[in-house]
């Protein structure tokens, strides 16, 4: 037993800075997984574009930083960003409404694809540099570890932010739409719920919970390419189907335990399979547990 | 001859004569490419549009086949390309390049060549069997989770063949090449065109509508007495065997091979050539492959380019912006036009004839009709002119009575 714990406290001290590294990372993934799993909750679609506009966020940053100070910067980009994921969706998803859901899903992997492309032309393919955001891009040092200031404010923000998210939903009118939405979609249209405009206000939340997300995220990166979003987005899809698709705590757990697992095996030396390893994951919680950690069981109906 | 328009069922009985300028068509296609190859450079563009619209057709046919007759939306087509593709490649290397090859990984393990063809078969059936292994946990998931997981599987199988340890076999991250390749246009075309006749048969035997029927409804099918999970299994496993044929015939296509250009992007390639086509449309299929890449390699080129008409320079044209057009293109496409080019339909011999039968009549009759139309304007004319008379005699009457 006692050489158990020491191997564990070794094991700890060696892989602390990758642990930190996970718990970041994973608060990252959990921001966007947020927006994956109350979209799915309520439309039954995986927004394959909303990876895709946490990295168009990256880039609106970097172009708004270069004309105007960051105190301006940051929120215009959120702004901007909230509104690409509000258009994203009155355009693109709305129509398809009464669609199979194939044809949603494929709508949904066109968006990415044009937000990939329209990022292309942009930059015209060049890596952007993220500007350096005081106070959090600074260094600290715990105990073996040196990080960035970003890795520990993460977790504190994002659980401020989730259980704010938790609270509107369980308290607020919205909420209370965004969730008889979600158990039964005609019923509450019946019930006289503006079905719209609880969407876009579900699409809303997801992409400003990104946009948070980018600004941590691309804080721990040098820069922002076309594709960097697609990534991240399908892993916090994974957190979110892990956690139990629809249930918000779900995502977040899945979301810091895909990160920490994650960078401890970029720790142990296997960094070409640390992607592979979410996927893995995926496929045994789908055969394992189809409903995940946390989420309500659905059987099919005739 | 018949002047009454037709439809294409007047002619599907017909059956001798289908074959018949079926068979004329093809020939008359290939003779067609081989004439192209005798008069033009070899190292024109159209012959890489040709080559690649071929092999980009058999991948597209063989995803419709899961996407569209079967209804699982799998996104591992990339995945299955990559398996086929190595194989080819890692089997036909010639044993004298292995070494410069395989330069960091002392010459690699397999120390033998097999011909071209078998090659060729292998590479589809080990992406059929790493299907039949991913199909077994996968395929018991509901569409999109369907679609993650075989996305994920792509992925790993990605990270499998860059990882280093595997270099004796895989080459690690490095290129394969020296690999027997195809110089003529015609090659792609007849083993894409065998290929896309057997999923053809395969889609019009009962195996064929027993997909139908789990696409349509699963419950039902079920109920039929349809295996699913067995039927579905086939599915994914034929579909990757083409895949993987289609992957080898990149790989000759682009004379190296690397892992890393199998990304998840050439899937939602394929799956935007099979949408443009029509889900459930192997012509479609073919044809919006060719359109695809014709216009992205092609025509749309000149989008990439700054251009100039009278010295006014065009604006938004520079790099990249051909792929902007192209992804609105897709949008609306996916948007407003959902069934694509053919929707389920097929393009048959039939329906060429009765096309053409329609065209002819159409012609033959013109100059009737323009008469015709011509009489009728007049007689409407005639029929105002006595119309309003009327109304004004009426009129005048009227008025006279006040």
């Amino acid at each position: 037993m006692e050489q158990f714990i020491e191997t564990l406290t070794s094991f700890f001290s060696t892989n602390l800075p990758y642990i930190l590294a996970g718990i970041s990372v994973g608060g990252q993934y959990a921001l966007i997984a947020i927006g994956y799993t109350m979209v799915y909750g309520i439309l039954r679609l995986i927004n394959f574009a909303h990876g895709d506009i946490f990295m168009a966020a990256g880039l609106i940053l970097i172009y708004a930083a270069a004309s105007m100070p960051l105190y301006l910067a940051i929120p215009l980009m959120i702004v901007v960003t909230v509104l690409i994921g509000f258009l994203v969706e009155r355009v693109a998803y709305k129509p398809l409404r009464s669609a199979p859901r194939m044809s949603i899903m494929i709508s949904a992997i066109g968006v990415s694809y044009l937000i990939q492309n329209l990022a292309l032309y942009v930059t015209g393919g060049l890596t952007k540099v993220y500007p350096a955001i005081p106070w959090i891009s600074d260094s600290v040092t715990i105990g073996s570890a040196t990080t960035k200031m970003v890795t520990l404010v993460t977790p504190v923000l994002t659980i401020v932010l989730v259980i704010a998210l938790v609270l509107l939903i369980r308290y607020t009118k919205i909420g209370m739409a965004m969730r008889a939405v979600s158990r039964d979609f005609e019923t509450s249209q019946l019930m006289g719920i503006k079905i719209d405009r609880v969407i876009s206000a579900t699409f809303i939340i997801g992409t400003f919970l990104a946009a948070i997300g980018s600004l941590l995220f691309f804080t721990n990166y040098t820069g922002v390419t076309p594709t960097i979003g697609a990534m991240p987005g399908l892993k916090a899809f994974v957190a979110a189907v892990f956690g139990g698709i629809g249930s918000i705590p779900g995502a977040v757990i899945g979301a810091f335990i895909i990160g920490i697992c994650e960078n401890i095996i970029k720790g142990l030396g296997w960094t070409t399979f640390s992607d592979a390893f979410t996927f893995a994951l995926l496929i045994v919680i789908l055969i394992v547990k189809p409903s995940g950690l946390f989420g309500e069981k659905n059987t099919d109906k005739v | 001859m018949n002047r009454t328009k037709l439809s294409y069922k007047d002619y599907q009985n017909d059956k001798k004569t289908n074959y018949a300028i079926g068979a004329i068509l093809i020939v008359a296609l290939l003779g067609g490419i081989w004439l192209l190859e005798q008069t033009i450079a070899p190292t024109h563009i159209v012959f890489s549009i040709l080559k690649k619209g071929a092999i980009y057709s058999l991948v597209a046919v063989s995803m419709n086949l899961l996407n569209g007759f079967t209804g699982l939306f799998s996104l591992g087509q990339a995945g299955f390309m990559l398996l086929g593709a190595y194989t080819y490649a890692i089997f036909t290397i010639p044993v004298e390049m292995r070494d410069s090859v395989y330069q960091y990984f002392d010459g690699g393990i397999i120390q033998f060549t097999i011909p071209v063809i078998a090659a060729l078969v292998l590479a589809g059936l080990v992406a059929a069997a790493v299907a039949a292994l991913i199909g077994l946990p996968v395929l018991r998931l509901k569409s999109d989770y369907l679609a993650i997981a075989t996305l994920g599987f792509a992925e790993i199988i990605r990270a499998i063949f860059q990882w280093d340890k595997l270099g004796v076999l895989t080459n690690g991250s490095n290129v394969l090449r020296k690999y027997p390749t195809f110089s003529s246009t015609l090659y792609p075309f007849l083993v894409a065109g065998i290929c896309i006749a057997l999923i053809c048969l395969l889609i019009n035997s009962s195996y064929g509508r027993a997909y139908k029927a789990i696409r349509d409804d699963e419950i039902a099918a079920e109920a039929m007495g349809i295996n699913l999970f067995k039927h579905k299994q086939q599915a994914f496993m034929i579909s990757s065997f083409f895949a993987g044929v289609s992957g080898a015939l990149l790989a000759m296509f682009q004379t190296t091979v690397t892992a890393s250009t199998f990304r998840v992007a050439m899937t939602y390639e394929i799956l935007l050539i099979v949408v443009i086509g029509g889900m459930g449309s192997i012509s479609g299929s073919v044809i919006g492959s060719f359109l695809y890449i014709a216009c992205s390699e092609w025509w749309l080129r000149f989008l990439d380019q700054t251009q100039f008409i009278n010295g006014w320079q065009v604006p938004l044209l520079r790099t990249g912006f051909r792929k902007v057009v192209f992804a609105v293109i897709i949008m609306i496409i996916v948007l407003f036009f959902r069934k694509g080019l053919m929707g389920d339909r097929e393009l048959s011999v039939s329906r060429i004839r009765a096309g053409l039968h329609n065209l002819i009549v159409w012609f033959a009759t013109l100059p009737a009709r323009i008469k015709g139309a011509g009489r009728r304007k007049k007689r409407q004319a005639g029929e105002k002119t006595t119309v309003t008379d009327t109304a004004q005699k009426t009129k005048q009457e009227g008025g006279a009575d006040q």
